[in-house]
């Protein structure tokens, strides 16, 4: 055979094989709204940027008549791409072969891109659409989900690691996406569980759709298992591409710089927070007042919504966003806003971005449910993250600080660099109502009219220690900033921190309150 | 977020704010100490053998009936000694979660 006889083979092979599952398989995948395994590729990653590999693995079953069913690709396609420019690995499982599902050469596929992501140090995306474990292949398929959690554990804070949710995730599949740093999910589209309504009816006799037990809105709203909501897979392509040029490629990389913006003037820092602590505003606003054209990529916007985290630039550089919103629960720290918090602070650390921290709470959710749910537990893992990060750490105390949430919030005594604080700052260990009516408890029972007494004492106590000076006098707080002053202080603070250098334990790892 | 919805109010330490509410909050559920003279179901099946009789006095970690789920045989155990006031299955019975199954005098 000629060379080019042989080029005209290859081509017809290839042909063959990239139809997938055949033409009836993608129809009815497009009737489900969906797009091919293929087509994803090719509208997440740059215009002619994706090179497949291992386009002609067969699987090597033999049971249940496996031996005479050609499955092309083995139901997934991997290989190499840019976003943006950047460098990235990617696989994308393919639900028009065998249902998508996981048998042995299917896994060694993932695994093999795994591999290549981790050796070249460039950040992974998955894009999961998979009925499960491919069956027939029985212990095979188990071992290969096993071998991809394993990696995704070993690439945790070395590599960005993105899952991708188009189609079922279920039973044991789901653990590789819980295991990575960013869950995306759309609406009608994304399901996870980890067993579904039909096991849950026959065994418990309770009734429930795919879509209430783990579509995109209960993972976005309810569970936190998912970071970004979309209504449709292209809007999910757009996050997915924003979001991979706000971090670094590795772990010992910084995010990309990108040219200085100043913020959006709609966006008018001084009269977005009411003085009064206990009247509600958005937070996002005073972040929009201080990023680069007033951008902020929220992460987890739906859940536990008392703490807004995200990113944005200042300067042309990423930062993350930790900040409590008064808008909901007024902005307390409860069971899911410390996980979502704590989690996004050792993301950020693990991936040299600098944290900003904005402020402004009053205090624990109290409640039966949140003690029984282990708010202990829980709470402490803000603790933990913010006093293991060594990136460069900046508070802004916009208004409350009470208590316990004060010294959870990246204060001082958690080695923040840099703890500024606005005139209107209440630093205390309560809410001037609370203080006085434990301080004063006897003057006002004592009192003629208790009422009054209470109502004078409160006052007194506001008037002594409901302000930042208290803690700036002891060095809690550097410096007493007017709200204006706000992006020039965090800009140089963040410069100066270009070259921070702190030395932590030696340990292996610590034991997080996980 | 929904703005033009009305604030309602949450109150911490003494200090009423003025806030929304989310999802989760709003649906959680009033605790309620356990009655251990109620035996409540904390999973659904099938009541497969009941051992005891209306008005039967019953040691502790004596076994009351047999609940079937989840492929299991469950011996349910009495927490206290007492009377047997109400038993309010019949044997192969399905039952829901949360149903009261049995109740001591």
């Amino acid at each position: 055979m000629s060379l080019k006889r042989k080029i005209q083979d290859l081509q017809k092979r290839k042909e063959q094989v990239l139809k997938g599952g055949g033409e009836r398989a993608i129809e009815k995948q497009k009737a489900m709204g969906k797009m091919t395994a293929r087509d994803r590729i090719i509208e997440l990653l740059d215009e002619d940027s994706f090179q497949e590999y291992d386009l002609f693995v067969e699987h090597e079953a033999r049971d249940f008549d496996m031996d005479k069913k050609v499955l092309h690709g083995d139901g997934v396609i991997i290989g190499t791409g840019r976003i943006y420019g950047a460098p990235i690995c990617i696989y994308a499982q393919d639900f028009t072969v065998a249902g998508g599902s996981l048998g042995l050469m299917h896994a060694r596929k993932i695994t093999k891109i795994m591999d290549h992501s981790m050796k070249m140090r460039i950040p992974l995306i998955g894009i999961n659409d998979s009925g499960g474990a491919r069956v027939q292949e029985g212990v095979n398929s188990l071992a290969g989900y096993g071998e991809i959690f394993f990696r995704n554990t070993l690439a945790s804070g070395v590599i960005p690691q993105l899952s991708v949710i188009l189609g079922p995730c279920a039973g044991g599949a789901v653990y590789s996406p819980a295991l990575t740093d960013f869950v995306f999910v759309v609406e009608k589209i994304s399901k996870m569980f980890i067993t579904g309504p039909e096991v849950i009816k026959t065994v418990l006799g309770e009734e429930i759709s795919m879509e209430d037990l783990g579509g995109a809105r209960v993972h976005s709203e309810i569970t936190g298992n998912a970071h970004f909501y979309a209504e449709s897979e292209a809007e999910c392509f757009n996050q997915v591409k924003k979001l991979i040029t706000y971090i670094p490629w590795n772990n010992t990389n910084k995010a990309k710089q990108f040219p200085p913006k100043n913020p959006k003037p709609e966006y008018k820092i001084s009269s977005i927070v009411p003085g009064d602590p206990k009247q509600p505003y958005d937070v996002k606003d005073v972040i929009k007042s201080i990023t680069d054209d007033s951008d902020f990529f929220e992460i987890q916007k739906l859940w536990a919504a008392n703490i807004v985290i995200g990113f944005g630039r200042m300067d042309g550089e990423t930062v993350g966003f930790v900040a409590n919103q008064p808008l909901v629960l007024a902005g307390v720290l409860d069971v899911d806003s410390s996980d979502k918090s704590a989690r996004f602070i050792r993301y950020c650390n693990a991936f040299n971005i600098p944290i900003v921290t904005l402020v402004d709470l009053p205090g624990y959710l109290p409640g039966i449910d949140q003690e029984h749910a282990g708010v202990i537990r829980h709470g402490a893992k803000v603790l933990y993250a913010y006093s293991e990060a060594t990136v460069p750490k900046i508070t802004v105390i916009l208004r409350k600080a009470y208590g316990g949430g004060y010294i959870a919030m990246n204060s001082r005594h958690l080695r923040a660099d840099f703890v500024f604080a606005w005139p209107g700052a209440e630093i205390a260990v309560m809410g001037p109502e609370g203080a006085a009516n434990i301080i004063f408890r006897r003057e006002i029972a004592a009192a003629e009219d208790p009422e009054e007494m209470r109502k004078q004492k409160i006052a007194e106590y506001k008037e002594k220690f409901s302000n930042p000076y208290v803690a700036a006098a002891k060095g809690y707080v550097d410096s007493v900033i007017e709200p204006a002053e706000t992006r020039k202080f965090l800009l140089h603070a963040i410069q100066l921190s270009a070259n921070k250098t702190v030395s932590m334990p030696q340990k292996k790892h610590g034991i997080p309150p996980f | 977020m929904e703005k033009k919805t009305k604030f309602k109010s949450l109150i911490i330490e003494g200090t009423k704010y003025r806030t929304h509410y989310n999802k989760k909050f709003e649906q959680r559920t009033a605790w309620e100490k356990p009655d251990k003279k109620k035996i409540i179901s904390f999973i659904p099946g099938k009541i497969v053998k009941i051992n005891v009789k209306n008005g039967q006095t019953v040691r502790k970690g004596q076994v009351l009936f047999i609940l079937e789920a989840m492929k299991m045989k469950n011996k349910v155990t009495s927490l206290i000694n007492g009377n047997v006031k109400n038993i309010n299955v019949k044997s192969g019975e399905m039952i829901a979660k949360n149903h009261l199954i049995l109740e001591f005098e």
